[in-house]
């Protein structure tokens, strides 16, 4: 069956707390933490993009896999935050860690579901025995208006997977997807910052896919909602997938180990890959993993994953995504200004 | 070998807003012209160091410009070899005497750098390192030889005061020369307190960015006395390279290059480096004073901060160095600091140094480097 | 830098800059970082081949660049530093991710993946490797 034999995180090391960014609009941010449920988010370094947070993110995956790079036959890097809007984020990973030139690449985009929309070209194409390997990656660096109430979450970070047959840590038992035509965000091209629907983005979008995508999911399976022992859905900010998990019956509980969100905010396509992975680096052999997507426009992709007993061997070999979010600085919001424009 | 220096001519060093690269060229090769008493027709041959005059004012070809502005159809040579291309165009120079080619040649450098904002020129002075493998990164040369000066204070406890008495030394000098683009003491303090350029190198620690040229009549040693009564004599030359990146070489803090380019020079005039009573030596950076008079032999290595401590090469010190004020105080018109180094030396022995006069000056030497020490030039010259 | 560099000019480094591939001389044994076309040590006895360097390494001096080159100025200060790898040769990049106690020489060190610099608003982006304290 087909799984996961590798996986790899990444997240900037700079934090921007939400009293930082409240302090300079003069907003709560008492109301705002709470309202969010959001603590800090992650910043990227001045010469960090999406592109080398996906370098970074497939580096440890492959420690991980302990696979040849050259035998890896697809990379998918799914982004809103791309380099280029023309030119491939793709090539550059394949090119740093070093896959050769025999393997299909391409960039996706579909706002924070980018990521998961990979895996599942992946699978197709390993299911269809056109490649061994595949590697898929969720990496984003999230713009926001100054002031917009987007500038609390949008943050940085990406999740690397590596796919294939054997040796996999966690076995994929199948996916399930909901898609509609649903602009409740979205940026227009040569535009800096996105727009987004405000409270349209709750009940008609995140929750309408979420839902849908996730009992389709369980209906295809045939499992309920106590079959599965981590969840995790897309985080855009800290109360959205708190209560997608209450509509759907999850005990909360089940959350816990995915919700990476309070700490380093919403990093767009990355968001429940780091979910994913942070599960991963604590789940037992045996256990059932739900993951659901989400991204705007509007889609959900679902994935069972049940956890092998490669597990707990495998994932000593690489950096944990705990690890990266302890290992934090602190900025102002002058040095995140900074810091946000770049070279 | 012996080749004669029958001319010297060296404009003022600064910021010439008024004056282009070739305004500068001619007024110092006219002035070496007058000095050596012959005619421009006499002259066989020019060979002249310039480092980037492509990147700093757009021009190339800049050895047949200065030719024609001097109405001359002589053969016209351009030598590069980054802040020690003067240096290497005299050498040039005196083997084409030495050939038998030519019998007087005139050996020139010029540079034009403030015509480019300061950016430009930082990135134009990196072409003399490795491009593709420490410009890639965004070094600049001050923070090469910061490298350099870190890697001098772990290793042999060299301190940033010792590094600022060069400073303090050299514009002492300076202020005793009429040409120099500096004519102000400084302290100790002052330069710890300039503005930190690379840590932990201060502005103070650096050479500036000049405008300027200089230049040389040579002579085949046995027509000199036809042309001047005191003639003096380069009886010694050596050259040596090193990798161009500072990350590629044996050592951080010897500068492979001077050592070798110095013992061919000892060896070729005949002397040791006790013999030396007056040297000019490559102080791009303060810290790099220091390293050249510990590879030139001047000190034992590592004692360079002991020897500026000493006081011992100061005007009236044991080996008094940077006499003129070195790249410091006097600047860093990048083709032209090598023939300014020799004019300096040729005042010494002639004994028209002024102010600067070191007494009993028989043998003096010049030391040039290019980059970060790919490329070292010394020469020895004698009354 | 402005939109003027031709792209192979950077294209053609792309592989030893992202991967910290260096040659081996099969001869003498000797490990090139940045890649070598000719053996300096065995010339034309010598035979070289790629070789993949492990990305770890450390500090043997460095600097904190306060004045920049064109094209870097946004980053200052950025510290710099001359960085032995573990497997013998030397090379010269910036230290990212640093506290100020990790700028010191002796300090481990390993390569991570960041921008370099951009050619222009409307020109490539140029990547490379760059070293945090590890």
């Amino acid at each position: 069956m087909i799984g996961i034999v590798g996986y790899g995180g990444y997240i900037p090391r700079f934090r921007i707390k939400v009293e930082e960014i409240a302090s300079v609009w003069n907003a709560d941010a008492k109301a705002i933490k709470s309202g969010l449920n959001i603590e800090e988010k992650s910043v990227p370094s001045m010469d960090e993009d999406t592109a080398t947070i996906a370098v970074e993110a497939a580096l440890n995956a492959l420690k991980m896999a302990e696979i040849d790079p050259k035998e890896i036959g697809a990379i998918y890097v799914g982004s809103e935050s791309h380099p280029y809007a023309v030119k491939p984020t793709a090539t550059i990973v394949g090119e740093a860690i070093g896959c050769g030139a025999e393997f299909t690449a391409a960039d996706t985009e579909f706002a924070c579901k980018a990521g998961t929309a990979g895996i599942q070209m992946v699978m197709g194409l390993i299911e269809g025995g056109y490649i061994k390997f595949g590697l898929a990656i969720g990496s984003d660096t999230a713009q926001s208006k100054p002031g917009d109430a987007l500038e609390y979450t949008a943050s940085a970070g990406g999740a690397a997977f590596i796919l294939g047959k054997n040796n996999v840590i966690g076995e994929i038992e199948g996916t399930f997807s909901f898609s509609s035509d649903t602009p409740d965000f979205w940026r227009r091209d040569g535009i800096e910052y996105p727009s987004h629907g405000g409270r349209f983005t709750g009940i008609p979008a995140y929750f309408k896919h979420v839902v849908s995508a996730t009992q389709g999911l369980m209906k295809k399976l045939g499992l309920k909602s106590s079959d599965f022992d981590h969840v995790v859905f897309h985080m855009p900010n800290g109360k959205f997938p708190i209560n997608a998990a209450k509509m759907l019956g999850f005990d909360l509980e089940k959350l816990k180990a995915g919700f990476v969100v309070s700490k380093i905010g919403n990093t767009y396509s990355a968001s429940s890959l780091l979910g994913l992975a942070a599960i991963l680096d604590v789940a037992k052999p045996g256990q059932r993993i739900l993951i659901t997507s989400y991204g705007s426009g509007a889609g959900s992709d679902a994935f069972s994953i049940k956890v092998t007993d490669l597990v707990e061997e495998k994932r000593k070999k690489t950096k944990k995504i705990q690890d990266y979010i302890d290992d934090k600085e602190y900025v102002t919001y002058a040095h995140y200004t900074r810091l946000r424009r770049g070279i | 070998m012996k080749v004669a220096v029958i001319g010297i001519g060296v404009t003022k060093f600064g910021e010439h807003w008024d004056k282009n690269l070739r305004e500068l060229a001619i007024e110092a090769g006219a002035k070496a012209i007058m000095d050596a008493n012959i005619r421009g027709s006499d002259i066989d041959a020019i060979y002249l160091g310039n480092m980037s005059a492509g990147r700093f004012v757009g021009q190339e070809h800049v050895a047949a410009l200065v030719s024609g502005e001097l109405g001359l159809s002589i053969p016209a040579v351009r030598v590069e070899g980054a802040c020690a291309s003067g240096g290497i165009a005299l050498r040039e120079g005196i083997f084409s005497i030495l050939s038998g080619q030519n019998d007087i040649v005139l050996v020139g450098g010029a540079e034009k750098m403030t015509d480019l904002m300061t950016d430009g020129v930082t990135t134009a002075l990196m072409g003399a390192a490795d491009q593709e493998w420490e410009a890639y990164y965004g070094l600049t040369f001050p923070s090469l030889y910061a490298m350099i000066a870190r890697r001098h204070m772990f290793e042999f406890g060299t301190t940033r005061e010792q590094m600022a008495k060069v400073a303090v030394k050299n514009h002492h000098n300076g202020s005793l020369n009429p040409i120099a683009q500096f004519n102000k003491e400084i302290t100790v303090e002052e330069v710890l307190n300039s503005t930190m350029v690379a840590d932990p190198l201060t502005l103070l620690d650096c050479s500036p960015i000049t405008d300027g040229a200089a230049a040389l009549i040579l002579c085949k040693a046995e027509l000199a006395k036809k042309y001047t009564d005191d003639p003096v004599y380069i009886i010694g030359s050596g050259q040596a390279s090193d990798t161009l990146a500072l990350h590629d070489r044996r050592s951080l803090t010897t500068l492979d290059a001077t050592v070798k380019a110095a013992r061919e020079a000892y060896k070729q005039a005949g002397i040791t480096v006790k013999d030396i009573d007056v040297a000019e030596v490559h102080d791009c950076f303060t810290i790099a004073e220091i390293v050249a008079t510990e590879d030139l032999g001047f000190c034992k290595k590592g004692e360079g901060g002991k020897l500026i401590d000493e006081g011992a090469t100061e005007l009236n010190g044991r080996i008094p160095i940077n006499t003129s004020g070195g790249l410091k105080a006097v600047g860093h018109p990048v083709g032209a600091t090598g023939i300014k180094q020799a004019v300096e030396i040729v005042l010494q022995l002639r004994g028209q140094a002024e102010k600067r006069q070191v007494k009993d000056a028989n043998i003096g030497l010049t030391h040039n480097v290019g980059g970060s020490g790919a490329t070292a030039v010394v020469h020895i010259f004698s009354r | 830098m402005g939109h003027e560099s031709s792209v192979p000019l950077f294209w053609r480094l792309i592989k030893p800059r992202y991967q910290l591939i260096g040659t081996k001389c099969t001869s003498c044994g000797n490990v090139f970082y940045p890649p070598k076309f000719l053996c300096p040590v065995c010339r034309k006895e010598g035979k070289l081949e790629e070789i993949k360097l492990r990305k770890t390494g450390k500090i043997l001096t460095f600097s904190i660049i306060r004045s920049a080159p064109a094209g870097f100025e946004k980053e200052t200060p950025y510290p710099v530093a001359i960085i032995e790898l573990d497997d013998g040769p030397k090379l010269t990049s910036q230290i990212v991710d640093y506290k100020e106690e990790d700028l010191k020489i002796g300090r481990r060190v390993e390569a991570c993946f960041r921008r370099i610099y951009t050619d222009g608003k409307e020109g490539i982006i140029n990547y490379g490797l760059k070293f945090r304290p590890a």
